[in-house]
């Protein structure tokens, strides 16, 4: 999870600091990156979508893209092992 | 008036009084910004503006109705439950000595404002990060005539406690109870914030928690060493009482906070600290310095217990007022009936020095201020509420207070900004992306 700004087509911001009175374009965001094995790609786009959700401009995204490697660098493990849950 | 008054100084003023007074009432008025600071670091950073700004907007609407109504209401004259309006707009108030002290009745009106103002101040900490500072100005304005002006004549200005013989130096009852038994009343009014107890909404700047309540400490010692409004020994045992009750609350907050977690914190000794000058407040020319140690050590006790408990319930008072306010001041009004000393202050013993009707009147202001102060704050918001909205939308509470309810951000980074012309007109918010 990271901290990032940008613009999603909601209102702009109005603010005034001592008659200087300014348009704050980006709002305060924050950006998923997940990695998941194939049968997590829905479940995971469903609780994005019902967590994230208020309704109003701004909500954000969700893009699926295909990963060609992933390693689990504690086991060695690669690919599905590597980002499916281990149960303990 | 008469001329010469303005010319001559005026016979019954006595300058060394009148020096301190001065200095005091300015040492008093910097607790509210120094309170601001300590509010506004509790807070998350979206809403560090807005909750400093109700301390100040306190300044701002209680100085105006303290000279227009409040003082007079509480300082005019010996009615049992309210003053009269013989001083209303400042009416008389000029450099005569106030009756039973030796310096202008203006300085005194000035000091007794400072406390009207922090009262009001303080009760803010029960609702800030989501109610409307539209809202909160409208009710500080009517809680300062209302609920202050009332319970500071109670206590002070001659009204039935007084005569009846309660202590209370320096505002154990309208300040300290009155705010914090308030402020349990305006949280339960106006709700909790929209994500208490679901997600952890924690202070967001621990230095300007410690370093407003080291600047209110540095105020208290106008506070209590004011109440004596003199140079004589009452103030004097203030002042010391001022500097060692709190010491004595760090050092046992300290404690607590080892069993508790094993580490010792700096939010609960900034806490500590507030609850130790509370504590002080209402006793400071009473006790002994010795059993000022004493009540600086037992304070912690109360008052921990309830911040621990109050946490654990669905009652968002969110900063604490009843804990560090409320029960310190309760306590230490307490205290008071036990081991006030007339050696010491030339008034009165309390049950340690065989009178135990002193504790009786004690019990009767530590039951009296809390319950007044309670039903009235919430009548009086359930009338604002009837006929304005008490808070902020869910959406505006998410965005923060600063955004919404003043166009400013603390920590505004410029990025992003784009400068608007007065002549482009605009200022209200437009999308740039048509969402259809």
């Amino acid at each position: 999870m990271s901290r990032v700004q940008g613009h999603g087509g909601e209102l702009e911001r109005v603010e005034t600091y001592r008659g200087t009175t300014v348009k704050i374009g980006l709002a305060e965001k924050v950006r998923f990156e997940i990695a998941v094995s194939d049968e997590f790609v829905q479940p995971t786009v469903d609780a994005l979508c019902e967590g994230a959700r208020t309704g109003e401009v701004g909500d954000g995204k969700i893009f699926v893209l295909p990963l060609d490697r992933a390693v689990r660098i504690r086991t060695g493990e690669t690919d599905h092992g590597a980002v499916t849950p281990v149960d303990k | 008036m008469s001329p010469p008054a303005l010319l001559a100084a005026v016979s019954g003023i006595d300058t060394g009084d009148t020096a301190w007074m001065l200095i005091a009432t300015a040492l008093v008025l910097m607790m509210t910004p120094a309170l601001g600071l300590f509010y506004a670091g509790l807070v998350r950073s979206k809403n560090t503006l807005n909750t400093f700004m109700m301390c100040i907007g306190a300044i701002a609407v209680a100085m105006v109705t303290w000279a227009l109504v409040g003082y007079s209401l509480a300082f005019d004259g010996t009615g049992s439950l309210i003053g009269g309006l013989g001083y209303v707009g400042l009416h008389g108030v000029d450099f005569a000595p106030r009756e039973g002290t030796a310096i202008p009745h203006l300085v005194f009106m000035a000091f007794q404002a400072t406390f009207c103002i922090i009262t009001v101040a303080l009760v803010s900490g029960a609702v800030v990060e989501r109610m409307r500072f539209g809202a909160f100005l409208v009710f500080a304005a009517l809680w300062s005539v209302c609920v202050y002006a009332v319970l500071a004549h109670w206590a002070f200005g001659g009204g039935w406690l007084q005569a009846n013989g309660t202590l209370d130096f320096a505002g154990g009852v309208p300040v300290e109870m009155g705010s914090g038994f308030s402020a349990l009343a305006a949280a339960l009014v106006v709700g909790a914030r929209k994500d208490y107890g679901r997600q952890a909404l924690l202070p967001h700047n621990a230095v300007y928690v410690l370093l407003g309540a080291g600047l209110l400490w540095f105020g208290w010692f106008g506070f209590n060493g004011g109440s004596g409004f003199s140079t004589g020994n009452p103030s004097v045992l203030a002042f010391t009482n001022t500097l060692l009750t709190p010491a004595c609350t760090l050092v046992v907050w300290f404690g607590l906070d080892l069993l508790r977690g094993r580490k010792v914190t700096a939010i609960g000794a900034a806490t500590a600290i507030v609850v130790g000058c509370v504590a002080i407040t209402p006793a400071g020319g009473f006790i002994s310095p010795g059993w000022a140690m004493l009540l600086g050590g037992l304070a912690a006790l109360p008052s921990y217990a309830i911040i621990v408990w109050r946490t654990r319930t669905r009652v968002d008072e969110t900063l604490d007022v009843l804990a560090a306010h409320g029960m310190a001041g309760f306590f230490g009004i307490l205290f008071i009936g036990f081991f006030a000393e007339l050696s010491w202050n030339g008034v009165s013993n309390g049950l340690f020095y065989g009178n135990a009707a002193q504790l009786g009147d004690q019990a009767l202001a530590a039951l009296a201020g809390p319950t007044y102060a309670f039903i009235a704050t919430f009548v009086l918001l359930k009338l604002i509420g009837a006929v304005m909205p008490l808070r902020a939308s869910e959406h505006e509470e998410a965005l923060g207070m600063d955004v919404v309810q003043h166009g400013e951000e603390a920590y505004v980074t410029g990025e992003g900004a784009i400068l608007v012309f007065p002549e482009d007109g605009g200022t209200a918010g437009v999308p740039v992306a048509d969402p259809g």
